[in-house]
């Protein structure tokens, strides 16, 4: 415990802070490309993309050991697990394009193939009884422990390079994500826009590998954009409140991992941010449960206190006591069961206003049905001002009109 | 090759009926246009040129490829010839002359932006790489809103807005763009009666503009009070032309066939006559 604390406030020695910030900039970085990846419906691929690395992780081990005598450098792996996962994005487009595969038929296709071809690799290397073998271990998992001050700071400079990339590129990933079709009939060269955004992911992937692994990379980029989802409907918060969850996630795995050496990284980082995912889910405001439970009730309420009005501008007698009690307690009814003189105006009004309602839904049965507030909310503060005068001037002449004999029926 | 060579002398036709018109005056050609979905043709040497400064409904009936024309036409689908000119230019390279309308369908609404989010896209060509909007790019697009009835909602998540008020926001983002061709698919899909008459209202003030608006629409019935011309297709292009010389029952029954209830043709007809 005492050891968290002091790797949480950088104080475990010089080497441990350098991982945990190195961490937390991973983290930011993923979380912030993340976003756009989610946005994109994109999540399967940066899966196919994290475990096609493994073959080339492996593959570069052995050439490295071969031809320089030691397998453990890590540019020379990175640029192994960057090649493998690269060729495996390519290898997916290309089966969805040239086949009538889905995409995530081909996903899971090259996905299991690679990660096999990477297994297989690594019982060769076993077996070659090598010295330094042991580290490829981490990339399956993760560790921090044995890192190297070189390591930690390449995976933090390269991390913050991504997190630019991406807060550079916003707007025109924005569009992408939101409207393929738009951004490429203004010029956009969608294809090559999409090309950025996995090559961002495919940095992030790579210089993970190390700290998280392989298998647990890709939730460092999607937990924290699905758990910052919760909370905002703007891309641009979105994308900030990702950064932090995934920066803060990072940081709090990397020094839990940093007091307890035996544990792998990956899982502690992952376990800490589905605490937030599992905090977003229940508590946010905007998109939470807890939160819906709220509305809920409060819709149970609108919908109760409007039928009670509702009845008491027709004369009907009001039986239910949940509507009984929220009209009592509204001041629209007296102790005696008789509307009050409050109940009575309100009631007129929302008589009115229903009956708006109520044409806007003859006239327009699809759209109103649509329509998640119809007859929920005053009808000015839904529908457009236009809409609700053509409405009312729809509503005026009925009385007129039905005055006036042989000036046209009903409708 | 052969297809090309059809359609070649389809444009050939259209073009020597009308008077001699220089290529950087046309807004909007195409010519032999081809497309398939997996080597089924859905759109077979369709060449076509759009008048300047009209509005124009492309008409037809299910499958007739009325939206694969303009998304073909546009780049954003494969195609197996043809090729399309604005203002005589090549169109990749005057994709800011235009603006286009995609379905209302063709999104997501759930994405998280609010309506002027959107509108602000139709300005990101004009704003450029690695910058942001400003007040001034807000402010246009605030007015945009506006015309088209929505500054109320500038501020809404956009997946609180009806069907029709998102159809507005997609045409607000189209006008942000000041472009000269506008190419709609299906703006008036599943909109209300006011979203209807504020859409028509926006592309009358386009065409007094100078704009040439192309349409694809499925009412029939409300064609002759909206649109000065058709085209009209079905896999293959029918007929173009003014509404009053084109929209005829004949051309009609060629692009709908037994489609189309001959006590409909009637009906239409007789609005011609009216």
């Amino acid at each position: 415990m005492e050891q968290f604390f002091a790797a949480l406030t950088l104080s475990a020695g010089y080497n441990t802070a350098l991982v945990c910030v190195g961490a937390a900039l991973l983290g930011a970085a993923s979380g912030a490309i993340g976003v756009f990846v989610l946005l994109r419906k994109r999540t399967l691929v940066s899966d196919a993309v994290s475990h096609a690395t493994l073959p080339g992780v492996a593959l570069a081990f052995i050439i490295a050991q071969v031809y320089f005598g030691s397998g453990r450098s890590l540019p020379v792996l990175l640029v192994g697990a960057a090649v493998s996962a690269g060729i495996g994005v390519l290898a997916v487009d290309w089966i969805k394009t040239h086949t009538r595969l889905t995409e995530d038929a081909a996903i899971g296709t090259v996905l299991s193939t690679f990660f096999a071809v990477g297994m297989v690799l690594l019982t060769i290397i076993q077996s070659m009884s090598i010295a330094g073998q042991a580290g490829l271990e981490g990339f399956l998992l993760g560790a921090t422990s044995g890192m190297l001050k070189s390591e930690a700071m390449t995976i933090a400079v390269a991390a913050g390079l991504v997190g630019l990339a991406v807060v550079l590129r916003m707007k025109e990933f924005s569009l992408l994500c939101f409207d393929e079709g738009f951004a490429a009939a203004s010029g956009y060269n969608v294809r090559w826009l999409d090309r950025t955004l996995l090559l961002l992911l495919l940095g992030i992937v790579v210089i993970g590998l190390k700290t998280v692994g392989l298998v647990l990379i890709i939730a460092l980029a999607i937990i924290p954009p699905v758990a910052a989802r919760f909370w905002t409907d703007r891309v641009p918060v979105l994308v900030a409140i990702a950064a932090g969850i995934g920066a803060l996630g990072s940081y709090i795995g990397a020094a839990l991992s940093a007091s307890a050496p035996n544990m792998p990284t990956g899982g502690l980082i992952v376990l800490v941010l589905f605490s937030f995912f599992v905090v977003s889910l229940l508590i946010s405001p905007v998109r939470g449960i807890l939160a819906a439970a709220l509305k809920h009730y409060r819709f149970q309420r609108i919908v109760h206190l409007r039928q009670g009005l509702l009845a008491i501008a027709h004369d009907e007698p009001v039986l239910e006591p949940l509507t009984r009690s929220i009209l009592r307690r509204g001041g629209f009814m007296g102790g005696d069961g008789q509307p009050t003189v409050k109940g009575q105006s309100e009631a007129r009004l929302i008589e009115r206003d229903q009956k708006l309602w109520n044409l806007y839904r003859e006239m327009h049965p699809e759209e109103s049905h649509a329509l998640a507030d119809w007859s929920l909310k005053p009808i000015g503060e839904v529908l457009p001002a236009d809409t609700v005068k053509t409405l009312e001037q729809e509503l005026t002449p009925h009385v007129v009109r039905d005055g006036l004999p042989g000036a046209g029926g009903a409708n | 090759m052969h297809d090309r060579s059809s359609s070649g002398l389809h444009l050939l036709h259209d073009t020597s009926a009308a008077h001699a018109v220089m290529p950087e005056d046309l807004p909007f050609t195409v010519q032999g246009m081809t497309v398939a979905y997996h080597h089924k043709p859905v759109l077979w040497g369709v060449s076509y040129s759009a008048p300047k400064g009209c509005l124009t409904a492309i008409i037809g009936p299910n499958g007739a490829g009325k939206s694969t024309f303009l998304k073909a036409a546009l780049g954003l689908i494969p195609k197996l010839s043809g090729e399309t000119k604005v203002f005589g230019e090549p169109i990749e390279k005057a994709l800011k002359r235009i603006a286009y309308v995609p379905q209302r369908s063709a999104v997501d609404w759930d994405f998280p932006a609010t309506a002027i989010d959107v509108v602000l896209m139709g300005l990101y060509g004009q704003i450029g790489w690695f910058r942001w909007p400003s007040r001034k790019h807000r402010q246009k697009a605030l007015d945009c809103l506006k015309s088209v009835g929505m500054q109320d909602f500038a501020n809404r998540q956009i997946g609180q807005l009806s069907g029709g008020q998102q159809q507005r926001v997609f045409l607000a983002r189209a006008l942000a763009q000041d472009a000269e061709v506008y190419l709609m698919d299906e703006p008036f899909a599943g909109v209300d009666a006011a979203t209807e008459k504020a859409i028509v209202a926006v592309l009358r003030q386009l065409v007094a503009d100078g704009k040439t608006v192309l349409v694809v629409h499925h009412d029939l019935e409300t064609v002759r009070d909206y649109y000065s011309h058709i085209l009209l297709l079905n896999g293959q292009h029918v007929a173009d032309g003014p509404v009053e010389t084109t929209f005829t029952p004949e051309n009609l029954q060629r692009a709908y066939g037994g489609r189309l209830a001959s006590t409909q043709l009637d009906g239409l007809s007789e609005a011609a006559g009216s």
